[in-house]
């Protein structure tokens, strides 16, 4: 009886942990180039057909990295020099920018049809991140929490910022809470950890 | 028999008694005179005193050696000796309680003191006594030591046991023939006995002070010193050539001294050592322990070494007395001794009886049933040598009463040894054993305390001497003393008393003390990047921050763990922790982090909560709780197992967390971050120390109030006090410390070196200080802390050498009473913390005893200040068992003594929660217009100090307020104004970013002046306001206008003087900032950006119920997924479901609430997408006929629905969009090639799709022109090219003709025909 978008987040979570695992196995050298010569096969054979999505979909890897993978080799070919993260990061945004029309579609085809991976997901993430964020205003506004907002406390120089500090803590459940922030995602034991590692101690450390 | 009764002892009880008349004579004289008298009483009073301890130690050794129950109450003899043969012992058992053991010294100078004093001898010896001359016995016995016991070093317990025994048989025999002897006067009388006692010492230090200097000092410390630091052997066998001959000059030949009353000739020294040799019970001469006790050093060292370390004092008599016979001085002795007898009156004073002290507690013990249910029964009936004993007692409690022993504690620990020692066995038959005695040559040798019914007698009636000190401890020791069946059995009085004491009570402890283990909050004041020199050391710094608090973390879960190494672990992480600060010089940010979380975790009176119940103190508190069954349970085995007891001066440690920052320091081992450490704990305790924390009067109502939360404060501000002391402490004598003590060269030439340099914090001053202010309570403690952790040498540097000499007074003149001066309890923790202070390991053991307090003046002139503290009850049981966690070993003793019982004690945990310090207000300076000044002093005089503690603090607080008021009002609004002159010059040329700068800001620092202006209003209109709230209600009209004005006036003068000084360094420092961040977004805001703005906030009555943007993207991206495929045979897009979206996205996009930039993009983006998508044909629309009919638009786009939905999206672009839309993406490659690959090509709707753009002010004709152009460029299919050719042409054509037209539905429904007709 859990909501759709949260069995979608712990589907999501466990699909990253998942790639996360197979990550190293499909940047071996030997990897890249198998995948970038099937792409060159597959495109000579027919350059509509969905070759990168097929080929992700068939080495079980998300598309969009499949789409990375395919289009740092292209670009490395192209410019005979590794290119940018930035340049790759843009190009994935946008593949309109991809000087190969071809590959362009199916780097497009591949993010758009990626369910976890990709600047478009990115986007929603972000997105959803933000929604929660501003829900939890409301909620606390709601409450008559008074609290300061993350941009008023980078505003005053604060070096890492939860969402919220509320500038009178309260206990809930006998927890006294001094600072929240939305996650808006499930909350299992490892992406807690991963958090935690990353944001919550920092939190800890400072409100 | 009779002869050898009148031995050495009993002379010095009678000295002893002559000194204590000589005092109460100078006290009343009050001259010059008398001083020289008192000099010398006092070096005597300093051997008697160990001479005391020490026999009773050894006489008791063996009945403690005997109940096996706790090691610490049974010091076994034979590891005593092993342990105290090499020098490393000290260091080895650091960890053991230590007893100082004052053993050859004592003998030696025993003699001389009975000498001197005894008053017929008086005559000739004026010399005898000048300052020198008393501890001359040492100069008188090298001969007999050495000749008797050459081998002294190597096996100190023959010789010292030969030695030893006469001076037992002295005082053993005075005990026996002189049980009178004491005078009434001796008692615990607080106040006539007391009184003398201080003023006799103030007198000494005033007397003193001239003709001593710092020659003195240093020979007699470091003298006792030096000899210890040798080898035994070496020293033994020359020892003449120890004694400094410059002690002659500083200590007036014997002749010189005058007015001594009592005199007696220098050749009247007796050397009590040959009287006999023969000491058939003897026992292991050096186990005066009374805990565990690692032996103290002194022990170690030959009668002979022992003797040389009598220092200065003792060397004047060499020559004098070496030749005469011993019996003579024998016979003297007698007869000093008998006339005292006479003199004295009966011992009424002391004993809680007056009438016969051996009387009651003989009747009592009688009546009583044996109680054959102890471990050993003590029977009060089979008690002997009772008057011996009760003599001892008296004159043992006097010790302790007037602070003449180093510490109160360990002798009430050995008391309390005695009371509950259980071996008997050896001795069960009293009487057999008494006449033994009797038979003995010499009385000493008699064993007073061989039987547990001795033992248990003389405790008790030391415990009764003691009583004002037992009924003030804390509660639980109470409930064990007045249920100790022993005390009920020998003393049912005292045990009633006991009994009602701690009915009475109130004083419960504990320990346990919740632990809230929280980091220190970012303070942007000095946490934020303008604290820092570049964004570079922020942001490490930053990450240092985080480092820091994993490594804490680390610890907090690992370190209990078996085999976790602090080193091994994190050693390497801090260094490199360090490696970064040093190379962004973030040391002072850490510094202060470092010491923020150190005071945070570890305020708690057992260092934190890491370790909480790993401590034996700990537990045996947490007794308190029975609650707590496992705890119990743990608490039991401790009594179980001896090391439970470590004795009740435990060396300094570093309990719970302090544990980790102390790690933490070595292991980075930085002498930077040391040395930033250093700075900010020095400023940290000097703030601290300077609080202002009571009120002295207390208007009515509020007076319970403020008394609590001065307590707490109080509390609060000296555990931190203590903690960072001792941290300081550490870190200074840091780089001195060693595992042994350096060798007598090694020292001499590190006092020579180190003499040079100053200390970190100026303890001495910061402690004289105290005292005059009196506000030694809150001060001593923490110095206490600090020296606690001295290195071997320290103690022998001048300066702080002054120190220890101060305190050494401090604790001698404090005699624990109720009086005007101090509380009770006050001075209880000060006793306590200096006696262990006196017992710490590096603290050299001579310190106590040969010290002359007479060094360091004692500043008698004490000042009535404000800040006085001292005679305020402030401590209370919990605090003192807080800073003193070792009193509760008293209690762990008795506790093992009901062993199994201790269920029985109930009670409960009293949870302290830890209050964070607040720091008080600063007092506003006032410095301007004296008189004006004057006039608030005494406005203020005269009115309750609450007012003025309001005034100043409103005045702080306005003041303050105000700063930050300007900073948010004018400062902002200058900022602003800047701005606006910066963005226009720096469009139009493009100056020197600098001078730009320095212009704008030179123009606003005008401006600026009006800070002051309006800083003087806001002060003017919120002083008022907030005193007039603060004050009471009924305060008068004219206090509270008085009240108001100072409180603005002073609350200007703050804000205004910072203002002034200030205003255009902020201004300048803000402008730059903000024209930084100008710099860094590219271009002024565009003019589109405005239009944006408009649509920040949603539409009125917007109730915010549209779909979440995330939800928006979700779905355009399904479509998208569908319309770039690869999708399933059938799989289609509903075009009215479509339509649906859009419309919803339309509303998504006009209420705000939860649209962020980055949705708004990619939502521009993906309806770019499809758009092109649906252009080309790739979205498989379903058209369903009911949703066809409905819409009325689609049937006049000839029944295609798309166009309908790029209308849609045409509108939707232009309406509801914040952002720019990317329109011109249609145009790519990637989705031309979309429309390339249809081979049926809409190109009507691609017309139709160019029009709206134009139309809807998307794009204009021109931007269209040449990104049709572009695409032109590009290798495209031949075909394709040409009908991209043809449509631009018709495109551009229909457009230039229909520019001017204003309706655009009657360009869209034309063009499309044509360019259908034209493909």
């Amino acid at each position: 009886s859990q909501s759709q978008s949260t069995l979608l987040s712990i589907f999501s979570q466990e699909y990253q942990k998942q790639i996360k695992r197979t990550h190293a196995k499909h940047h071996t050298a030997e990897a890249i180039e198998t995948y970038y010569q099937r792409y060159l096969n597959g495109v000579m054979k027919n350059a509509a057909a969905p070759v990168l999505l097929e080929l992700a979909n068939e080495v079980d890897f998300a598309p969009s990295l499949m789409a990375r993978i395919v289009l740092e080799r292209f670009l490395q070919e192209k410019e005979q020099a590794l290119p940018s993260k930035t340049l790759i990061n843009s190009m994935l945004r946008d593949p309109s920018q991809i000087p190969d029309g071809v590959l362009a579609n199916q780097v497009y085809q591949c993010t758009v049809n990626d369910c976890c991976y990709g600047p478009l997901v990115d986007c929603i993430k972000h997105a959803i991140g933000h929604e929660h964020e501003v829900l939890l205003r409301e909620m606390l506004l709601e409450k008559n929490l008074s609290f300061i907002a993350e941009d008023q406390l980078r505003a005053k120089g604060y070096d890492k910022t939860p969402d919220f500090i509320l500038e009178v803590p309260v206990a809930v459940e006998g927890h006294i809470i001094h600072w929240i922030e939305s996650k808006a995602s499930f909350g299992d034991e490892s992406s807690h950890q991963a958090y935690l590692q990353d944001q919550f101690w920092s939190y800890w450390n400072r409100y | 028999m009779g002869a050898e009764t009148f031995t050495l002892a009993g002379e010095l009880l009678t000295a002893f008694r002559c000194w204590e008349e000589l005092s109460c004579f100078g006290v009343r004289k009050h001259e010059n005179h008398v001083h020289d008298k008192l000099v010398s009483l006092s070096l005597l009073q300093k051997d008697f005193v160990p001479f005391l301890l020490n026999f009773l130690r050894e006489q008791t050794s063996q009945i403690l050696t005997n109940g096996p129950s706790t090691p610490a109450k049974t010091p076994n003899s034979k590891a005593h000796r092993s342990q105290r043969t090499g020098p490393e012992r000290r260091a080895g058992h650091a960890t053991s309680s230590r007893v100082q053991l004052f053993t050859q010294r004592t003998l030696v100078t025993t003699c001389t003191t009975d000498i001197s004093f005894s008053p017929a001898a008086a005559s000739s010896s004026s010399s005898s006594f000048s300052g020198s001359n008393l501890s001359s016995p040492c100069g008188d016995c090298p001969s007999v030591a050495s000749s008797s016991s050459p081998s002294f070093g190597y096996s100190p317990v023959l010789n010292h046991g030969e030695k030893r025994s006469s001076q037992k048989a002295s005082l053993g025999s005075f005990l026996t023939a002189t049980p009178e002897a004491l005078p009434a006067r001796r008692g615990r009388k607080k106040g006539s006995v007391s009184a003398s006692g201080r003023q006799v010492a103030r007198d000494l230090g005033r007397s003193l002070a001239d003709e001593e200097d710092g020659k003195h000092d240093g020979v007699s410390w470091s003298g006792g010193r030096r000899k210890r630091s040798e080898v035994p052997l070496v020293s033994a066998r020359s020892p003449p050539s120890q004694l400094n001959l410059n002690n002659l000059e500083e200590f007036p030949p014997m002749g010189a001294a005058s007015g001594w009353t009592n005199k007696s000739k220098p050749s009247r020294r007796i050397n009590p050592t040959p009287v006999s040799a023969e000491r058939p019970l003897s026992k292991p001469k050096m186990c005066f322990t009374s805990t565990p006790v690692s032996q103290s050093p002194a022990a170690r060292f030959s009668s002979r070494s022992s003797l040389e370390a009598f220092t200065a004092v003792q060397e004047g008599n060499l020559m004098s007395v070496k030749s005469n016979s011993l019996q003579e001085e024998r016979e003297m002795l007698k007869k000093e001794r008998c006339k005292l007898l006479h003199q004295a009156s009966s011992p009424s004073g002391i004993s809680p009886d007056p009438g016969t002290p051996t009387k009651p507690s003989y009747t009592r013990s009688a009546s009583l049933p044996a109680e054959s249910h102890l471990v050993t029964c003590a029977n009060p009936a089979k008690v002997s040598c009772k008057k011996q004993l009760e003599c001892l007692a008296q004159l043992y409690s006097s010790c302790i009463a007037e602070n003449l022993v180093p510490n109160i504690f360990l002798e009430l620990f050995f008391v309390l040894q005695l009371l509950t020692s259980k071996g008997t066995s050896t001795a069960e038959d009293g009487d057999s054993d008494l006449e033994i005695d009797e038979r003995s040559t010499d009385a000493s040798e008699r064993q007073h305390f061989r039987s547990v019914h001795n033992c248990v007698y003389f405790a008790v009636q030391v415990l009764g001497y003691q009583y004002e000190i037992l009924s003030r401890l804390e509660k639980g020791m109470l409930k064990l003393l007045a249920e100790n069946e022993r005390i009920a059995s020998f003393s049912p009085t005292l045990h009633e008393r006991l009994r009602q004491a701690y009915e009475s009570s109130t004083a419960k402890v504990s320990l346990l003390l919740p632990c809230s283990v929280q980091s220190v909050s970012f303070q942007p004041e000095t946490d934020n990047r303008s604290n820092f020199p570049s964004d570079r050391a922020f942001h490490i710094f930053k990450k240092q921050r985080d480092i820091f608090y994993e490594l804490l973390r680390e610890w907090e879960d690992n370190h209990e763990k078996t085999g976790w190494d602090f080193e091994r672990v994190l050693g390497s992480k801090i260094r490199a922790m360090m490696a970064h600060l040093s190379a962004t010089c973030n040391h002072s940010h850490f510094a202060r982090l470092f010491q923020k979380q150190l005071i945070q975790m570890c305020k708690g009176p057992i260092g934190g909560g890491a370790s909480l119940g790993d401590t034996p103190d700990q537990d045996v508190l947490n007794m308190l709780g029975s609650d707590n069954l496992s705890r119990l349970k743990r608490l039991q085995e401790r009594f179980v197992v001896p090391q439970s007891i470590r004795g009740p001066c435990p060396p300094p440690s570093f309990p719970g967390c302090q544990q980790f920052f102390r790690d933490f320091i070595l292991s980075a081992g930085s002498y930077q971050f040391n040395q930033h450490l250093m700075d900010s704990l020095c400023l940290q305790i000097l703030e601290l120390d300077g609080l202002t924390l009571v009120e002295h009067e207390h208007s009515d109502g509020e007076a319970d109030m403020d008394e609590q939360d001065e307590k707490k404060r109080f509390t609060v501000v000296l555990l931190s006090l203590r903690l960072l002391a001792k941290f300081l402490g550490f870190l200074v004598f840091l780089p001195y410390r060693t595992v042994e003590q350096p060798t007598r060269d090694l020292q001499d030439s590190a006092v020579a070196l180190r003499n040079q340099t100053l200390p970190v914090l100026d303890v001495l001053k910061l402690l004289r200080q105290s005292i005059r202010d009196q506000r030694s309570i809150l001060t001593i403690p923490w110095i206490v802390e600090y020296l606690s952790l001295v290195d071997y040498i320290a103690p022998f540097l001048d300066y702080y050498r002054k120190v220890f000499c101060l305190l050494l007074q401090v604790y001698r003149l404090m005699v624990l009473s109720e009086d005007k001066e101090m509380s009770f309890l006050n001075k209880l923790l000060i006793l306590a913390v200096l006696g262990w202070l006196f017992q710490v390991p590096s603290v050299p053991e001579e310190l106590f005893f040969t010290t002359d307090a007479r060094q360091e003046g004692f500043m008698v002139d004490t000042v009535t200040s404000a800040q006085a503290l001292d005679s305020v009850p402030l401590v209370d049981q919990q605090l003192l068992y807080t800073c003193c966690p070792y009193l509760g070993e008293l209690r762990k003793l008795l506790a093992s003594f009901v062993a199994g019982s201790g269920a029985k004690n109930g009670g409960f945990i009293r949870k302290i929660t830890p209050t964070a310090a607040e720091s008080l207000a600063p007092k506003a300076s006032v410095t301007q217009r004296k008189l004006q000044v004057e006039l608030e002093q005494a406005f203020f005089h005269n009115q309750p100090p609450s007012l003025r503690r309001t005034v100043e603090f409103v005045a702080e607080r306005v003041g303050s307020n105000c700063v930050k008021h300007i900073k948010a009002t004018l400062v902002a609004e200058l900022v602003q104004r800047a701005e606006g002159m910066l963005q226009e010059k720096v469009k139009e040329e493009d100056a020197n970013h600098d001078k730009l700068l320095e212009e704008v800001c030179a123009h606003l620092y005008e401006e600026g002046a009006q800070a002051l202006i309006k800083g003087r209003e806001f002060c003017k209109k919120k002083g008022p306001e907030a005193v007039r709230v603060l004050l009471p209600e009924e305060t008068s009209a004219a206090v509270l206008s008085s009240a108001e004005d100072i409180a603005v006036e002073l609350a200007t003068e703050k804000a205004c003087g910072w203002l002034s000084a200030n205003i255009a360094a902020l201004i300048k420092r803000e402008v730059k900032a903000t024209f930084n961040r100008m710099l860094k977004v590219p271009g002024p805001p565009l003019p589109g950006e405005d239009a944006l703005e408009l649509r920040r906030d949603c539409p009125p009555g917007c109730q915010h119920c549209a779909p979440f943007p995330s939800q928006i993207i979700n779905e355009i991206k399904d479509v998208l997924c569908v319309a770039v495929g690869p999708r399933d045979k059938g799989e289609v897009v509903d075009c009215v479901w479509l339509e649906c979206l859009l419309g919803r996205l339309s509303q998504t996009l006009q209420c705000r609430k939860f649209m962020c930039p980055t949705s708004e993009q990619q939502l521009a983006k993906c309806t770019v997408e499809l758009a092109s998508l649906l252009v080309s044909d790739r979205v498989p629309l379903s058209l369903r006929v009911k949703s066809a009919e409905k819409s009325s638009e689609m049937l006049r786009v000839k029944y295609n629905p798309t166009y309908g939905l790029l209308k849609l999206l045409l509108s939707v672009w232009k309406e509801d969009f914040g952002t720019p839309v990317p329109v011109q993406l249609i145009f790519s490659t990637k989705n031309m090639g979309y429309f390339a690959e249809v081979k049926q090509r809409e190109w009507d709707l691609f017309l139709f799709m160019l029009h709206g753009l134009v139309e809807h002010k998307l794009m204009r004709t021109s931007e269209i022109e040449s990104c049709l152009h572009g695409l032109e460029e590009l290798p495209w299919p031949l075909e394709f090219l040409k009908e991209l050719e043809m449509l631009s042409r018709v495109f551009l054509s229909e457009h230039q003709r229909e520019e001017p037209r204003t309706n655009p539905c009657e360009l869209t429904r034309q063009s499309p025909g044509t360019v259908t007709a034209q493909s």
